[in-house]
């Protein structure tokens, strides 16, 4: 027998310290492997977020910075516009991109810088203990919403994807979800796809992946895996939302 | 060598692109306005980058981005802006990435006005964002300065993996005068052992302020205060003059020691011994040359545009040897030359 | 012929590797490993085909997958 799956060259033999069930670690490795299968590892530099995955620099085996909270749009900008041989990428999750880095994320997206962002929906702030992120779901209960996400009390769930979609500088647009193993297959696609294009300087390119957040969500990861499926994709429905790379 | 007359803002520019500037980000606040407009033409021009971006908070994370990755990176602003940039400066300090960072200070508290000031020496040299840290600060008094200043502060950014502000002002920002263009337009820069260039040949590289391992962040901040008492020992700059024989001692930065200079030579026609030192770098503060020249039958003068910040600093120099006295305007008021002599005059008595 | 070796150690027990598992040949042990977790192990490894979908879910990254 030949080992036919097995961890990532541009993921580091570390432990994951990500919560039992959580979906980063299988996003890491799409994006690792992605980076493997296209042999860029040794040009990529990536722009971890504040929030669960800054301590992205422990797992990814290729250059790392820290931005502030929500700058890695910004960040990831200064380093491509400087070094455009380079693969650049910044990885954020909900409250990073689409709260207090909104104006970066759409800016960056305006212009078109040719980079990759992969955005994590996980419908909660993860690193402080789950409070609502701007993509918490209608009605959903959080650490801040203990009633439940009420529109008339805290607006509705902020659906980037399709906001981005609108800006003419913006060239691929993906949504996919890691709940399942097909998903999972599908999502790699999107995510290579995503890296593929900024190599053949296609423009920018955005996947929003679906995640499942376990422990803050207060769910086994059984439940989690279940209730992406049955509600969190009822929001956010999965799909290409654009593709101007043909 | 020739001269141009240009404003101290373009000035500024040149010395940054003599430096060989990478990248300028920037964002519109008067009265620092010339500095994008003139980037925006020249480095394009050369073929380099400039990034006008959506606010003063994302200019300076561009820097971070840039200079990351070792490419000399700058970004400027005025006072309002430069708050805004404050989360980055403290980021760069903390992660050690290099950054220029200027600050052509106009009134405030809030919004102010577009005069220049002086009111955010408190800012610039106290720390400004959040942490046990320090900027270095420069305060040009002149266009020329201001081509200079622009020039050095990246080997001496680089030098200590640590963000450089030049504190200049909306006056020194828009005044024109004569600048020679003295230095050696830069073309070759060593590698840098820190920056992310892509991980080819070597182990990746990551840069972060985030330190969680049970004392990392303690052993980081004793680190970081090493670096800076080096900075102390080696980057203190100032001009004296005529303080030898100086009864009276005027300290004032930036546009403040032009017009003093003025009042002290007049005082000096008067026959009152009348000196100045004037720190170059705001940080680290010249405390010694200060403390040398206090004692008895000395007095201090402070000349700030602003309610009093720097004299603090002056206070602390002279440490109870010698008065010291304060004398400024804010909010765009600018101090003259008579007002200066007239205290100059009074503390003679 | 395939069968699947999981990293004892780094395994957090989060049970969507036997969840994924389409010929459920995969469960807890009965052993707790050192971080405190029933990992999962390969209980039955002339039912797997090595389809891979338990490395896809897995957050950890450590399953290996040989065929």
């Amino acid at each position: 027998m030949e080992k036919i799956l097995s961890r990532p060259k541009a993921l580091k033999d570390n432990p994951l310290s990500y919560c039992p069930g959580c979906g980063h670690g299988i996003i890491h490795r799409l994006i690792a492997e992605s980076i493997d299968e296209l042999g860029i590892r040794e040009k990529t530099i990536a722009v971890a977020p504040v929030g669960c995955a800054v301590f992205a620099y422990d797992y990814f085996n290729f250059d790392t910075t820290e931005a502030p909270h929500g700058r890695p749009p910004a960040v990831a900008t200064g380093i491509k516009r400087t070094n455009p041989d380079k693969i650049v990428f910044t990885y954020q999750g909900d409250g990073d991109l689409a709260a207090i880095g909104t104006a970066e994320t759409i800016h960056c997206a305006n212009r078109g810088e040719n980079i990759t962002v992969i955005f994590v929906n996980n419908a909660n702030y993860g690193m402080t203990g789950g409070q609502m992120a701007p993509t918490t779901l209608i009605g959903q209960v959080t650490e801040t919403t203990p009633f439940g996400r009420d529109p008339l009390r805290e607006g509705y769930p902020i659906k980037v994807s399709e906001l981005l979609a609108n800006l003419q500088g913006t060239k691929y647009i993906e949504r996919v979800t890691v709940f399942n193993a097909p998903h999972i297959i599908k999502a790699k696609k999107a995510i290579k796809k995503a890296f593929q294009n900024q190599v053949e300087g296609k423009g920018y390119s955005f996947i929003e992946v679906i995640s499942h957040c376990p422990v803050d969500w207060g769910k086994t990861p059984l439940e989690s895996v279940k209730w992406v499926e049955d509600v969190f994709l009822k929001t956010f429905p999965l799909g290409v939302i654009k593709d101007e790379t043909k | 060598m020739s001269k141009h007359l240009i404003k101290g803002n373009i000035a500024l520019c040149e010395g940054a692109i003599t430096a060989g500037l990478s990248a300028y980000f920037g964002y519109p606040i008067t009265p620092q306005n010339e500095v994008p407009a003139y980037m925006s033409n020249k480095m394009v021009k050369m073929g380099r980058v400039f990034i006008q971006a959506e606010s003063e908070l994302s200019a300076a994370n561009m820097v971070m981005g840039a200079y990351a990755t070792g490419k000399r990176a700058m970004t400027s602003s005025s006072s309002p802006g430069i708050s805004l940039k404050q989360e980055a400066i403290s980021y760069l300090a903390g992660m050690e990435v290099p950054g220029v960072i200027v600050n052509v200070q106009r009134g405030g508290p809030g919004l102010g006005n577009i005069s220049g000031s002086q009111s955010d020496y408190f800012q610039a040299t106290k720390g400004g964002g959040h942490g046990d840290y320090h900027t270095i600060v420069f305060a040009p008094n002149s266009a020329q300065e201001m081509y200079e200043m622009a020039y050095d502060s990246f080997d001496i950014a680089e030098k200590y993996r640590t963000p450089v502000m030049i504190l200049s002002d909306g006056i020194i920002g828009q005044m024109m005068e004569p600048v020679e263009f003295n230095r050696q337009e830069k073309k070759e820069f060593e590698k840098k052992s820190w920056a992310l260039d892509g991980c080819a040949g070597r182990e990746p590289r990551s840069l972060q302020s985030l330190l969680m391992k049970d004392g990392a962040l303690e052993q980081h901040n004793i680190d970081l205060q090493k670096k800076y008492e080096e900075i102390k020992k080696n980057e203190v700059k100032y001009d004296i003059y005529e303080a030898e024989d100086a009864e009276i001692i005027i300290v004032a930065y930036g546009i403040s020691s032009r017009i003093a200079k003025n009042a002290l030579k007049l005082a000096r026609q008067q026959g009152i011994k009348a000196g100045m030192i004037r720190p170059k770098t705001l940080w680290p503060f010249p405390y010694e040359i200060i403390n040398k020249h206090a004692g008895q039958g000395v007095k201090f003068l402070t000349v700030e545009l602003s309610m009093g910040q720097m004299v603090e600093d002056v206070k602390l120099a002279v440490n109870g040897k010698s008065p010291v006295e304060f004398i400024g305007r804010a909010g765009g008021g600018v101090i003259t030359v008579q007002a200066v002599l007239n205290k100059i005059t009074e503390l003679k008595k | 012929m395939a069968k699947i070796t999981v990293n004892n150690d780094r395994c957090k027990g989060c049970g969507l590797c036997i969840n994924a598992c389409p010929k459920k040949c995969i469960s807890f042990s009965q052993n707790l490993n050192k971080i405190g977790y029933h990992y999962a192990v390969l209980e039955n490894e002339k039912n797997c085909i090595g389809c891979g979908f338990c490395y896809q879910v897995c957050p950890d990254v450590c399953i290996e997958v040989y065929k």
